[in-house]
């Protein structure tokens, strides 16, 4: 297959004007949902709950008016994630007892894996859903995981917000109060929408499977069907990327065309790409939101240029590939779901020429920033950005600030805390599973590759993307439980420490700023910090890169 | 009894520092420094001392690791050993360098306390034993050790005075060049804001009580001792910051080797736990590692050689912070004496006849005032040269001039010579002599002086008695608070820093305003009380901003105390001294802007070098990753892009490269990044290209020419 440089770059360009033309209203948008009134001489006006709303906190018995601290924060998103794991675990063990389509009850570490996979916003499918799960729990609980777990990661991202913004305060808002205000008012109207752009473009949407005739062969024949365009729509705007299909966004019912193929990079995009101008707004400096869209835009731009790079050089590409959209769409889709913590895929990462499966690892290990997942990205990008903070801080002859929060050592703490646990439970899980052979076999390529897919396994749960190198078998005792610790450590220890430095930075006053303050916007910084976020990442995986990807990719 | 001991410091070359002003320098790099460093250099590999750096602790355990490989290699005789012996070598070197960085510290500041406690050993007081009676109460002689707080002390020309104190009576010249290196005797008197002494500095004339203020172990000397000789240190709240980020560096790359095990299992190609060894200490942050304690000590030793002692490290970071400087006026910004700006002459009166009368009547005034008048005038044309009579001229010959002091009773002051009169005072004492001689001040006169007045300025008129009598009112002189030259420039190089500058003054708003527009501070506190001091510290504090102050009187003390970095004057009293967190020994109010800059330089010579510690990875990683996996897969020799000998090679020239660097750093971390006023993002431009930049390209260049040379060693190659 030839590779299109022409296709990739009209893809490219497509999407940073929709992503241009969309990310401010939509981003004053959800201002208004997380921090109401924001329309002049209307104060409150946003705030006030619709009748939904107040039957949900009366039933849960929340007073959403009462604004939590950072220990309440965390409490809240724990227990209602360790709650939701409990009920997709439970609901699949029982499947028999509801399933209309007769399908039984999901195997228990499956359905662990699984349950911690979509409460975790990864969406990494142990299972065929096809043959696993029926109409119900793919419409009750997964889509219903695929709204509440991205809304969870907004809600996290909007409380670092608060702490880095708001002073003489130990609250970051209520996490009940965001959670239904973001996933009522925001994904729901954002997904009904897509959903039904999709349906015009011609995905599907029904409630069973259509027997046909092969005109040809006259051979009967059954297509399956579902609610698809509802799924997908919020698979791929909470990037999430749990397809409805085992084939994912390879699936002709899933995306059929170049145009849902566009669309779906876009919806992928478009959340994280939103809220840095919430971040510029809430900062009430839009140009700290613009250096970091600049900062994530421009990562997203040298990688996928990489990936096209690594796809147009490799000879005999083909295999794994989207054949009817052509590799250029395989490798833009490719690039932005890994950068997305999304994980749909349209492409079969395995099969990726090997630098590009290698920079679709290294995608991955940038920590998911670029712009990441919803919410995730951006508090992980804004954890960067104080590391460069403090460097460029010192290095200007000021104890380092940010927003005129002072960073001193419980903050760098908190962050040097954060950006050590994704690469640790990488390293440590994927050197464990590579040591035990029952496990090592899961993997079934040889040599480096397999390597690589045990790697790109560990790399895709730990940072919640949710993609595989499909080569692995992730099913079974071992695998299933690993990679469930994967995933649930790199969610929630780092949005613990996440609430904890937005804990520690609110109670802060600000420093009024000066021409002595180092300036976190404009071009030097922005250099400065996608520097140290490409530099953290290499300096963590680079021998691992090493004896994956590269040894694979570069021969001589 | 002893005497006085000599200076302790050496005369050295003065060096312009930011403020504009000279300070000694001490060299640093004497062979005596260099070499008295190596044993505490040694001493330091103690596992306890080094705990305190986690980073050069894991080199050290990595030592210890690769020496154990190396003794089990030599009974084997394998014939890796010469490259273990190597990298063994090169690693305890890199212990030994950041240790040495360490004790080269120290030991500068150690010199300079030995010679302080020097000058106090068997110090002996005249302790008077009644604390009550100054005279008749008898002497007894004691050791300096035994003063306690409250004890009365006598001392007398020739003595050392023995410990911290106030004088309670009489007056003498000091000699404090013990502890501030000025060998210009001071003058020390009881009452007032001059009454503090300090134990260690000698009477040179007179005789005066003392009472004592500091118990033993806590004098001033003490504390100055400990401070140079880095006893007390602690790290500070950023080097803690600082610390946490490279521990967490050193567990990540911790992992990341450790990883590496199972990894190149795989391939089939595990590396030596030496190799593993040299991978994990190049990898770790070991130059800034090696080098923060050096820094923060350095910066300390700045500090002191610039005559400023500080409490804490804490102190010294913090005034790198400052965004408010609150200074007096008076000293700081002006003379603090007024000078002679302008002659307004009355009308009808000719203004050379002003000049000239206005010099004549100021000719034996000896004040600041009265000179500055003679010297505006004769830059007018009244001088000498212009043939106008001199003082010699006039008291020379039959009617020598008779000079006319300042009394209270009068108010004014001038000349007689030839029955003339020449008289110059405040406004309402030469009108009221006018009057006297049947004139008055002109109207327009009184209007100039009111017009003076409210501009912030002193007017004094002159008026001329002739030798037949009647009073002429020739006119008014302007004196002006003058403002020091390139005080503006100054502050404005503040401003471009972001740190606002506060004029704090008694004087009235609108003299206060005038200067303060003059002088180009940002803002000004007129008519000030030491409450409304404390007051503006809170309020700035209240907005978030870091206030420095200075000041010298006891009225001061609760405001410097208030203040995040309270400088007080050596020559102000002990209660302001305490309150202070440095003391500045030069008594000059200006030293802050060196303070702040200081403080600025600590922090940006730890940020640069951790900058360039940690670029510094990228190339180690090009030199070891593909010395370590080539051979199994050859397509990863593509990454030795420096083209190293051989893999033995590689990871050795890494090793040394690792060692060197901190060595040829050590002279930037005891100096300091030069430091320059200028605005946070032209620094920041200027120091990422440098150590961030610099320390992604250095170490290639560096890795490779050490490989040359590595690569001809026998047993490497």
């Amino acid at each position: 297959m030839k590779y299109s440089w022409w296709s990739y770059g009209t893809q490219m360009a497509i999407l940073l004007v929709l992503l241009g033309v969309a990310h401010r209203p939509l981003g004053m948008y959800l201002h208004w949902v997380v921090e109401g009134a924001v329309l002049e001489g209307k104060a409150g006006e946003g705030t006030r709950q619709n009748r939904v709303e107040r039957v949900l906190f009366r039933m849960a018995g929340v007073s959403p008016e009462r604004e939590q601290n950072w220990l309440g924060y965390a409490r809240g998103v724990l227990a209602f994630s360790i709650l939701s794991v409990l009920v997709v675990f439970l609901a699949m063990r029982l499947q028999a007892l509801f399933s209309t389509e007769g399908l039984g009850a999901v195997d228990p570490w499956t359905a662990m894996n699984t349950a911690i996979s979509f409460v975790t916003n990864t969406n990494w499918q142990v299972y065929t859903p096809e043959t696993t799960v029926g109409i119900a729990v793919q419409m009750v609980l997964l889509a219903v995981q695929n709204f509440l777990s991205a809304a969870v990661g907004i809600c996290v991202a909007v409380a670092f917000m608060r702490g880095l913004t708001r002073a003489g305060t130990d609250r970051l808002g209520n996490f009940w109060k965001d959670l239904v205000r973001i996933s009522l008012r925001f994904l729901l109207p954002l997904a009904a929408v897509s959903a039904v752009l999709l349906i015009v473009a011609g995905v599907v949407q029904n409630f069973w499977a259509t027997p046909v005739h092969n005109p040809y062969t006259g051979a009967a024949q059954v297509v399956p069907g579902g609610p698809v365009a509802s799924q997908e729509a919020i698979k791929l705007l909470g990037t999430n990327g749990g397809g409805y299909f085992n084939a994912n966004s390879a699936h002709p019912l899933e995306n059929p065309n170049s145009f849902t193929n566009l669309f779906e990079v876009f919806l992928l995009l478009v959340i994280p790409s939103v809220l840095p101008w919430v971040f510029g707004r809430m900062a009430r400096d839009a140009r700290q939101g613009y250096t970091v869209l600049g900062v994530m835009g421009s990562l997203w731009l040298l990688t996928s240029t990489a990936m096209a790079w690594a796809l147009a050089a490799y000879p005999g590409l083909g295999e794994g590939m989207e054949q009817r959209l052509g590799p250029a769409a395989s490798g833009v889709f490719a690039t932005a779901t890994t950068l997305t913590s999304t994980g749909a895929v349209n492409a079969a990462h395995d099969s990726l020429p090997p630098l590009a499966g290698g920079v679709a690892l290294f995608d991955m290990m940038l920590g998911e920033v670029a712009p990441g997942g919803v919410g995730s990205g951006l508090y992980g990008i804004l954890v960067l950005a104080i590391v460069t903070v403090f460097l460029a801080g010192l290095m200007v002859g000021r104890t380092p600030e940010y927003l005129g929060k002072k960073v001193q050592a419980k903050h760098m703490t908190l962050t040097a805390l954060y950006l050590l646990v994704v690469p640790i439970v990488v390293l440590v899980l994927t050197g464990i599973a590579v040591m035990i052979p029952g496990v090592l076999s899961q993997a079934s390529a040889q040599g480096p590759h397999q390597f690589s897919e045990m790697l790109y396994a560990f790399t895709s749960a730990a940072n919640n993307n949710g993609s595989a190198f499909g080569g692995i078998t992730s099913s079974g005792p071992a695998l299933s439980t690993m990679l469930g610790i994967a995933m649930w450590l790199g969610r929630f220890v780092g949005i613990v420490l996440i609430l904890a430095l937005a804990g520690a930075f609110v109670t802060q006053a600000v420093v009024p700023k000066s021409a002595g303050t180092l300036p976190t916007h404009g071009g030097l910084f922005a250099i400065m910090f996608g520097t140290v976020t490409v530099l953290l990442t290499a300096l963590n995986y680079l021998p691992a890169l090493a004896l994956g990807p590269l040894a694979e990719g570069i021969l001589k | 009894m002893k005497t006085a001991t000599p200076a302790v410091q050496t005369p050295t070359p003065r060096v312009e520092e930011f403020s504009g002003h000279a300070y000694k320098r001490r060299s640093s790099w004497d062979r005596k420094t260099l070499l008295g460093a190596l044993p505490l250099a040694l001493k330091k590999f103690a596992p306890r001392a080094m705990l305190h750096s986690p980073v050069m602790f894991t080199v050290l355990v990595g030592t210890i690791v690769s020496l154990l490989v190396c003794v089990g290699q030599f009974l084997t005789n394998s014939p890796q050993l010469v490259f273990s012996i190597a990298v063994t070598v090169w690693l305890a070197l890199t212990v030994l360098f950041g240790n040495y960085s360490e004790a080269l510290a120290e030991g500068r500041g150690k010199a300079q306390a030995d010679s302080l406690r020097a000058s106090r050993q068997g110090l002996t007081a005249r302790r008077l034993s009644s604390a009550t009676g100054l005279s008749g109460s008898e002497e007894s002689l004691v050791a300096a050790s035994e003063l306690h707080q409250g004890d009365l002390v006598v001392c007398e020309a020739g003595d050392v005075i023995p410990s911290d104190g106030e004088i309670v009576e009489g007056l003498a010249m000091v000699d404090e060049s013990a502890i501030t290196g000025e060998s210009a005797p001071v003058v020390r008197e009881s009452g007032g804001d001059r009454s503090a002494v300090t134990g260690g500095t000698t009477v040179l004339s007179d005789r005066i009580v003392v009472r004592i203020t500091a118990e033993p172990g806590s004098t001033f000397l003490d504390r100055m001792i400990a401070l140079v000789e880095g006893a007390e240190r602690q790290r500070t709240p950023n080097e803690i910051a600082l610390h946490v980020l490279l521990v967490a560096l050193t567990i990540t790359f911790l992992v990341v080797t450790v990883a590496l095990v199972p990894f190149s299992q795989l391939a089939g190609a595990v590396p030596s736990p030496i190799v593993l060894v040299a991978l994990l200490v190049c990898l770790i942050p070991t130059t800034i590692g090696a080098l923060v304690p050096a820094i923060g000590i350095a910066g300390m030793d700045r500090l002191v050689q610039h005559n400023v002692l500080a409490t804490s490290g804490r102190a010294v970071e913090t005034a790198g912070d400052i965004t408010t400087l609150m200074m007096d006026k008076t000293g700081t910004i002006t003379y603090g004496n007024r000078r002679a700006v302008e002659f307004v002459p009355a009308p009808g009166v000719d203004r050379a006849d002003l000049v000239d009368a206005a010099r004549l009547s100021s000719l034996a005034d000896e004040t600041p005032e009265g000179r500055s008048i003679v010297e505006l005038a004769e830059e007018q044309g009244a001088s000498p040269e212009q043939g106008q009579p001199t003082l010699e001229d006039l008291s020379a010959g039959s009617d020598p001039a008779e000079a006319v002091e300042f009394s209270a009773a009068t108010r004014m002051s001038g000349l007689d010579h030839g029955g003339v009169k020449v008289r110059k005072g405040a406004s309402s004492a030469v009108g009221a002599w006018a009057e006297e001689a049947g004139a008055a001040l002109p109207p327009a006169v009184s209007a100039t002086v009111e017009e003076l007045s409210r501009r912030g300025s002193t007017p004094l008129v002159v008026a001329r008695a002739g030798a037949l009598g009647g009073v002429s009112v020739l006119g008014t002189v302007e004196l002006a608070d003058v403002v020091k030259p390139g005080i503006a420039d100054r502050f404005a190089a503040l401003r471009g820093m972001g740190i606002r500058t506060v004029m704090i003054t008694g004087d009235n708003p609108l003299t206060a305003a005038a200067i303060a527009a003059q002088a180009g501070v940002d803002d000004y506190l007129a008519e000030a009380t030491p409450e409304d001091k404390l007051a503006r510290i809170h309020s700035e504090q209240a907005e978030g901003r870091l206030v420095a102050m200075t000041g010298d009187g006891t009225n001061d003390a609760p405001a410097l105390a208030a203040a995040d970095v309270g400088v007080a004057m050596n020559s102000g009293t002990q209660a302001a001294k305490e309150a202070a967190n440095m003391v500045d020994l030069d008594s000059d109010p200006t030293k802050l802007l060196d303070i702040v800059a200081i403080g600025k330089q600590l922090l940006i010579t730890r940020g640069s070098l951790t900058t360039f510690s940690v670029a510094n990875d990228v190339a180690k990683y090009f030199a070891i990753i593909p010395a370590l996996f080539a051979a199994v897969y050859p397509g990863l020799g593509l990454l030795n892009v420096m083209g190293l000998h051989s893999p033995e090679s590689a990871i050795l020239s890494a090793v040394i490269f690792n060692a060197l660097v901190i060595v040829a750093l050590v002279p930037l971390a005891l100096k300091g990044v030069k430091y320059r006023a200028v605005s946070a993002q032209n620094a920041l431009r200027r120091n990422l290209l440098w150590f961030g930049v610099g320390g992604l390209i250095a170490p290639f260049i560096g890795i490779k020419l050490i490989d040359l040379l590595v690569a001809v060693l026998p047993g490497i190659s």
